[in-house]
């Protein structure tokens, strides 16, 4: 592929005898959003700091912006930025320092960086902090002021190690829809997430990660296809009103040890009022009702038949 | 490229100083504290043969050097384990913009604690009979010791896995100099203690400055000091280098 914003075959690295990375393959086409979905210590942040030339991998190649990163990492530099999984701001420093002292050490001339450093600020709804030091800010704001300093000198390819991890869902909606405008503007993003719903509503493609392994990859609709989708699960007190509520749902799950029954659904309250007026015509009624959609775990147990948790 | 990347490190480093005013306050106050609880309380009760405020400013100055190096290795620490040393490595900040940045911050703290130990010093009836080039000499080994401590120091910081345990890591640092001829002279102290003191670093170089301080340079003692700020400068300066480029 010639317009590969990031190649990588056979990616390998261990610390110790740990493996960390065990022959990962990756193609991002340039202008999209790509991906890496998978628990703690799967080896996301791994894969960025070798792709980000912070750290050499044990074997295999990757090429970043058609440079490759261990032969020639200053090129690959140059067309990178990275915002890691902690806001690396300097916390004595105010924001609009803090993105001064990136413009200053960018190839960027001095002249227009008061503008650049000024408009980063508005962009980023930064402009009335900007002046108290980053210590002051909150968590969210920490986060934006982390992105914008990463933006100072346009970068062609952008890699986020978590990014909302730790945010608020306010903070989180923020983030996603500067994420968008990045791309929208012809930039590439490397994203990595513990969220399903991050990948599901940024990502032009996905790849799950799973002890330095890719178990899938693909569209985020080829991923959510192969696995239960959201669901309305129905608890029951005994084993006949179990079977009579499955016979009205045919295409339900059923799960005979908790007493419970999982019919999918969007969860919406008109189909949720339907599936309620159902069990109701036939005189049944379930102890509870919750409604589920798929999160990572949901994905890890489709794909690899374990949970989260059993990677730890 | 606007500026060199060493002069912004080093602006940095210094807006760090002045927005941190305490970390200097306590890199001064704790020495200037010894100072007083020495001499000015305890300094009757020791006889080493001279006036005790003569004896006990070399030791103190270099325990200045010392005590404010806990900051250095936490703040450089921080630096690490925050990312911000990997945005500048992203960035192709050299290694040696952003260690030196570190390095002079340390050696300016402590300059002004060493000023503020030796003015209390006076205060308390310093007389040393020093001439201008001992004085010249005295400078000139607080600043190597300086810059070679704080080598060390940031290595230490770059190496440990949290601020605190970078904090820990220097307290070893702050400690030896009690352990050394700075407060009482070594030939005083209990048996394995005694031999300790004689040969470890802090000593010869109390020892060349108290030398110069009474106008009486030793230039053995000279030589033993020079060779140790030098040998611990470049370990110092390798480790910090070397754990600088692998982490990440």
């Amino acid at each position: 592929m010639t317009d590969a914003a990031i190649a990588v075959a056979g990616l390998r690295k261990s610390f110790g005898n740990k493996t960390v990375l065990d022959g990962i393959d990756l193609d991002v086409r340039a202008g999209t959003v790509f991906s890496l979905l998978g628990p703690n210590g799967a080896g996301k942040t791994t894969t960025v700091n070798v792709l980000t030339t912070l750290v050499k991998a044990d074997g295999g190649t990757a090429r970043v912006a058609g440079h490759d990163v261990a032969a020639d990492a200053k090129a690959v530099r140059a067309a990178i930025g990275v915002t890691g999984q902690f806001a690396a701001v300097d916390e004595l420093l105010t924001g609009r320092e803090n993105l001064q002292l990136m413009v200053d050490l960018s190839p960027l001339p001095a002249k227009g960086g008061k503008r650049i450093v000024a408009g980063l600020l508005e962009r980023f709804e930064l402009a009335e902090s900007a002046d108290k030091p980053a210590s002051t800010y909150s968590g969210g704001m920490r986060r934006k002021l982390d992105l914008a300093m990463t933006l100072v000198g346009d970068p062609q390819i952008i890699f986020l190690d978590e990014p909302t991890t730790g945010l608020d869902p306010r903070s989180r909606r923020t983030m996603w829809s500067i994420v968008r405008e990045l791309v929208a503007g012809g930039v590439t993003v490397f994203l990595t997430t513990q969220y399903l719903e991050e990948a599901d509503q940024l990502a032009d493609r996905v790849a799950v990660l799973d002890q330095g392994r890719l178990v899938a990859q693909g569209t985020p609709d080829e991923l959510k296809r192969q696995i239960p989708g959201t669901h309305v699960r129905l608890r029951f007190t005994a084993a006949a009103e179990l079977d009579a509520a499955a016979r009205l749902f045919p295409d339900a799950s059923r799960d005979d040890e908790a007493l419970t029954l999982n019919v999918p659904g969007d969860g919406g309250t008109s189909s949720l009022r339907a599936l309620l007026d159902r069990l109701d015509e036939h005189s049944l009624s379930a102890e509870g009702l919750s409604v589920h959609t798929p999160d990572l775990d949901d994905v890890f147990l489709a794909l690899t038949g374990r949970t989260t948790e059993a990677v730890k | 490229m606007s500026k060199s990347h060493s002069t912004v490190m080093l602006r940095r480093n210094f807006k760090h100083i002045a927005r941190n005013p305490i970390t200097v306050f306590n890199a001064v106050l704790m020495p200037v504290v010894v100072m007083l609880m020495f001499v000015y309380m305890l300094g009757d009760a020791f006889s080493v043969g001279v006036d005790y405020v003569d004896y006990a400013t070399p030791g103190v100055i270099l325990l200045a050097v010392c005590y404010g190096l806990g900051a250095v290795a936490t703040s450089v620490n921080a630096d690490m384990t925050k990312g911000i040393i990997n945005r500048f490595k992203v960035m192709d900040v050299s290694r040696g913009a952003v260690l030196t940045g570190h390095v002079v911050a340390s050696v300016l703290t402590n300059a002004v604690a060493v000023a503020a130990v030796v003015g209390v010093a006076f205060a308390l009836g310093f007389d040393p009979a020093a001439g201008p080039l001992d004085w010249l000499g005295v400078i000139g080994l607080v600043v190597l010791l300086a810059v070679s401590a704080g080598w060390f120091t940031v290595a230490l910081g770059l190496a440990a896995k949290s601020p605190e345990a970078a904090g820990l890591a220097s307290v070893p640092l702050v400690m030896l100099p009690f352990f050394s001829s700075a407060i009482v002279p070594a030939e005083k102290m209990g048996p394995g203690i005694r031999q300790f003191a004689e040969y470890q670093p802090f000593t010869p170089i109390i020892e060349t400055m108290r030398g110069l301080l009474a106008g009486t340079p030793d230039t053995g003692d000279a030589i033993t000091a020079v060779a140790w700020c030098v040998g611990i400068a470049l370990v110092g300066y390798v480790w910090a280098r070397s754990a600088f480029t692998k982490r990440a």
